[in-house]
């Protein structure tokens, strides 16, 4: 293991990165990279991943810290730019991004599109430097926690991430099965990663890549949306959105009152970056606990801007921490992560434990690039915000094509298969109809996402312990993370038995419960 | 790519006259002199030279982004780019769906298209045995052999064993299925090679599948497994930081890169598996192969520019600081190769019951 760094050290090594920044070229690159990741964001299925692997070939003839600069710089582009959709069409532009239209969107059809999008720049901005303070100062330290994560430490988390979003909600307990079992099938189809045989494929070659996430959330939301919209009279919601520069100020006003909610947000994204559980998990495990524990939880997901803040905090925080564990252990946090480890490989940099003595210029360049071009990030998207907003102001019959088309060309890029068009318009009507008879949608995206995931943690952790539960309750870490997820998912139970004791004890001292 | 001195000529052939029909229906004269501008498109002039690509070459690569296959396709379209090796970008696409299987298939039903490559890794040999899905080598034209991936087996530097016989022992004494093998995927390289390990040494693991070798790497370093068989790649700089040893690589010969990795120990210093007793042998194709039907011609020109990729700086680098085993083959001494390499999966997983029936 490296040497401990002092802070101090850290604080010196950051600004002779700021000096590698100071290169004009590197500033350039910079902007190119955030202004692409913006509209990489902005298009559904073009994702980070896709967008780095597309352009690293063309960085090998930079030095590995300009390039690595502009390719983290599109990933920090795209980490904003993903909610830009979200908010305005309900569709998300990346998969973290999900979670931010629960309540964007209906910020959006209230006509405070301009706030909501300023409320999820700036929540993307914080998360991501609690994320960079933490990489700059912490490295070392807690790079070795990702280290004590094995399969049933994985699944605890999963678990976890099920358990905060699920065990509330107004949805009839019926309904929020049906959703997630539907999921769970979903997901299901393709290859076993645990058999390496293929289920449920039918013998159909187009079935083998089973059914993205990305396509079903495109389908889903976005056509669903559509197809709702033109039930209702073929025309935004949200026209009346005032549009004007001051709604930043306005917005940034009422930001700090949801403090506690960022502060959670940013934890539960670094948390799940660095052990590493992704973006995506992150956002919605974020959403989940803001709706558990904030005063305003009656209004989520009629337009709550809390519900703004939690997911994108924990989105940000989670991807830019993803970087730890792949700079120091070589383990991707997220597939753009992955993307960009295989961009080191080539670059003939190895990730690991010594990179961050043996590439000191490498390394804190990167950093300070982090800073900067977070910073950078904000800019662009905020100045943007009343452009962005007015896009709701153009006529529903000119731009519901555009956004279909849109949808269609996102769908087909994430594997290049027409059959994914299909699929993509299907999943709106099951969007729509899912709708029409009150099925929430979070919780069969949430199985289609984690479901995967989930499943083969849990097999490999069956394999390792030959069968035997007991592995979630083998060591502490794992043991508090389980307990924690089943108190979560039977928390309304226990919450009904302490209200039932309480109101016996009538005028006694009264029983705080204890989360 | 904008390619200015390229006066390589072509003879005229069907592919000629689709170009220039293609842009934007210029005249044929407006367009030869644009194309002698912008080096876009092949000049039609007297001459022996062979086949040239005559739009963007697709390069499937048949697993997900990040991968080592991946990683190479990605590191091989840099490498043509930068060294203007083609007058045709190539563009890297993934179809990793049933372990390959698109890909493969994929490739497979593109008969006579010489615009399409695809890079292989074991799942050329193990996804049809493990899955059924309908493919094989032979549906496809082999170009090339680039490299084969060696393996290594490794423990973490804090368990006891210090050669392959220690680790074989520990494991017959822990007893059976106690040793976890962690690897990527299941039925893949890694398996079958666990496989191949219990086969000629008699004990049992439990093999533990993950989603990449990164993953497993670490795995191993939190002492969640006992042992893997990562590529280099995947795992030296867990080596250098003193966290996992190497005990044997499962090639036939040492790796032959001397220069010292860590505490003057070299690649070169691992024994081979074989020569430390345990009898196992095995290497990963990294291998071109294009759709069926297609002409000799078009296979030369790939051979060709497979090669010139290899004479570059940066392959000979990617090489080396991988630990791959550099070996060229092409032609029939390719498909002697392939056929036995065939037989050996077919024979490994035959016996570790991982065929589909």
């Amino acid at each position: 293991m490296p040497e401990r760094e002092g802070n101090l050290e850290a604080l010196g090594s950051l600004i002779q990165g700021f000096g590698v920044l100071a290169d004009p070229m590197n500033i350039a690159y910079m902007f190119i990279g955030i202004t692409l990741g913006v509209l990489i964001g902005v298009l559904p299925g073009l994702g980070g991943a896709n967008g780095v692997a597309i352009l690293l070939p063309l960085t090998f003839s930079m030095s590995p810290t300009s390039a690595i600069i502009m390719l983290s710089c599109i990933y920090w582009g795209a980490l904003f730019g993903g909610a830009i959709t979200s908010v305005l069409f309900n569709i998300p532009g990346e998969p973290w991004s999900v979670a931010t239209t629960f309540d964007g969107h209906p910020m959006a059809q209230k006509g405070h599109a301009g706030e909501a999008l300023t409320a999820a720049f700036t929540s993307s901005f914080f998360g991501a430097f609690v994320a960079v303070l933490l990489i700059t100062f912490l490295a070392p330290v807690i790079a070795g926690f990702a280290l004590r994560f094995g399969p049933a430490e994985f699944f605890a988390v999963q678990l976890l991430t099920f358990c905060s979003f699920v065990g509330m909600g107004s949805e009839s307990p019926f309904k929020v099965l049906c959703a997630m079992m539907l999921g769970f099938a979903l997901a299901a189809v393709g290859l076993d990663s645990v058999t390496g045989e293929l289920r449920m494929t039918f013998g159909s070659v187009e079935l083998l890549r089973g059914f993205d996430f990305l396509i079903a959330v495109i389908g889903l939301f976005g056509i669903g949306e559509i197809l709702l919209t033109m039930e209702e009279g073929l025309a935004f919601k949200g026209k009346a959105a005032k549009i004007n520069a001051k709604v930043v100020w306005e917005t940034w006003k009422s930001l700090p009152r949801y403090w506690v909610t960022a502060i959670r947000g940013s934890i539960v994204g670094c948390w799940m970056g660095i052990t590493p559980g992704g973006a995506t998990p992150a956002s919605f495990m974020s959403y989940g606990l803001a709706k558990r524990f904030s005063k305003n939880r009656q209004n989520f997901g009629n337009g709550e801007m809390e519900g703004v803040v939690a997911p994108e905090t924990a989105a940000h925080a989670a991807g830019t921490s993803a970087l730890l564990p792949m700079l120091t252990l070589g383990i991707p946090g997220s597939p753009t992560a992955a993307v960009l480890l295989g961009g080191l490989l080539i670059w003939g940099l190895q990730p690991g434990p010594l990179l961050f003595i043996e590439q000191k210029e490498f390394v804190w360049g990167l950093i300070a690039s982090m800073y900067l071009g977070n910073i950078a990030g904000l800019i662009v998207v905020l100045t943007t915000v009343p452009v962005f907003a007015s896009i709701l102001r153009i006529p529903f019959s000119i731009i519901a094509p555009v956004i279909v088309v849109i949808c269609a060309v996102g769908a087909y890029t994430v594997h290049n298969a027409f059959l994914d068009i299909v699929m993509m318009l299907v999943f709106g009507v099951v969007g729509y109809v899912f709708k029409k008879l009150s099925y929430p949608l979070a919780p069969l995206v949430l199985a289609l996402v984690l479901g995967d995931m989930a499943e083969s943690s849990f097999r490999q952790a069956m394999l390792v312990s030959q069968g035997d539960l007991a592995i979630f309750w083998s060591n502490p870490l794992v043991g508090s993370i389980v307990t924690l997820a089943l108190v979560m998912l039977f928390w309304p139970v226990i919450s009904a038995l302490l209200r039932k004791r309480q109101s016996r004890q009538d005028g006694g001292t009264q029983v705080i419960p204890v989360k | 790519m904008k390619d200015v001195q390229r006066p390589r000529c072509a003879r005229k052939t069907p592919f000629d006259s689709f170009a220039f029909k293609r842009p934007h229906g210029r005249t044929l004269a407006s367009g030869t002199a644009l194309a002698g501008a912008l080096g876009l498109l092949l000049i039609p002039a007297a001459s022996q030279a062979a086949w040239e690509p005559t739009k963007s070459v697709e390069f499937v690569v048949p697993a997900g982004t990040g991968g080592g296959a991946d990683q190479m396709a990605r590191m091989i379209q840099g490498i043509i780019q930068k060294n203007n090796l083609m007058g045709q970008p190539i563009v890297v696409i993934n179809k990793s769906g049933g372990a390959g299987a698109e890909g493969f298939l994929d490739v497979k039903s593109s008969n006579r298209n010489p615009h399409k490559i695809i890079i292989t890794l074991s799942n050329l040999f193990t996804t049809p045995l493990a899955t059924g899905v309908p493919f094989s080598w032979k549906d496809m034209t082999p170009v090339a052999m680039l490299a084969l991936d060696n393996f290594v087996l490794w423990v973490n530097s804090e368990a006891p064993q210090k050669s392959p016989k220690e680790f074989v022992e520990a494991a017959k004494e822990g007893g059976a299925n106690r040793f976890k093998m962690g690897g990527t995927g299941s039925k893949q390289e890694d398996q079958i090679i666990t496989a191949a390990i219990e086969q000629s040494a008699g004990v049992t693991f439990t093999y533990v599948p993950y989603k990449g070798g990164g993953d497993v790497a670490a795995q191993l370093v939190g002492n969640h497994i006992n042992a893997s068989v990562n590529n280099p790649i995947e795992a030296v700089s867990q080596w250098r930081a003193g966290a996992l040893r190497p005990l044997c690589v499962f090639d036939k010969e040492r790796i032959p890169l001397k220069e010292p990795v860590v505490d003057n120990k070299s690649w070169n210093s691992i024994p081979t598996c074989k020569e430390s007793g345990l009898d196992v042998e095995y290497t990963m194709l990294r291998g071109i192969f294009m759709g069926p039907g297609v002409t000799p011609d078009q296979v030369a020109y790939y051979v060709d520019l497979f090669k010139k990729v290899r004479e570059t700086e940066e392959w000979k680098d990617f090489m080396a600081k991988g630990a791959f085993n550099v070996s060229f083959k092409t032609g029939d001494e390719f498909k002697t190769w392939l056929t036995a390499a065939e037989t050996q999966h077919k024979t490994l997983m035959d016996k570790a019951g991982f065929t589909k029936q």
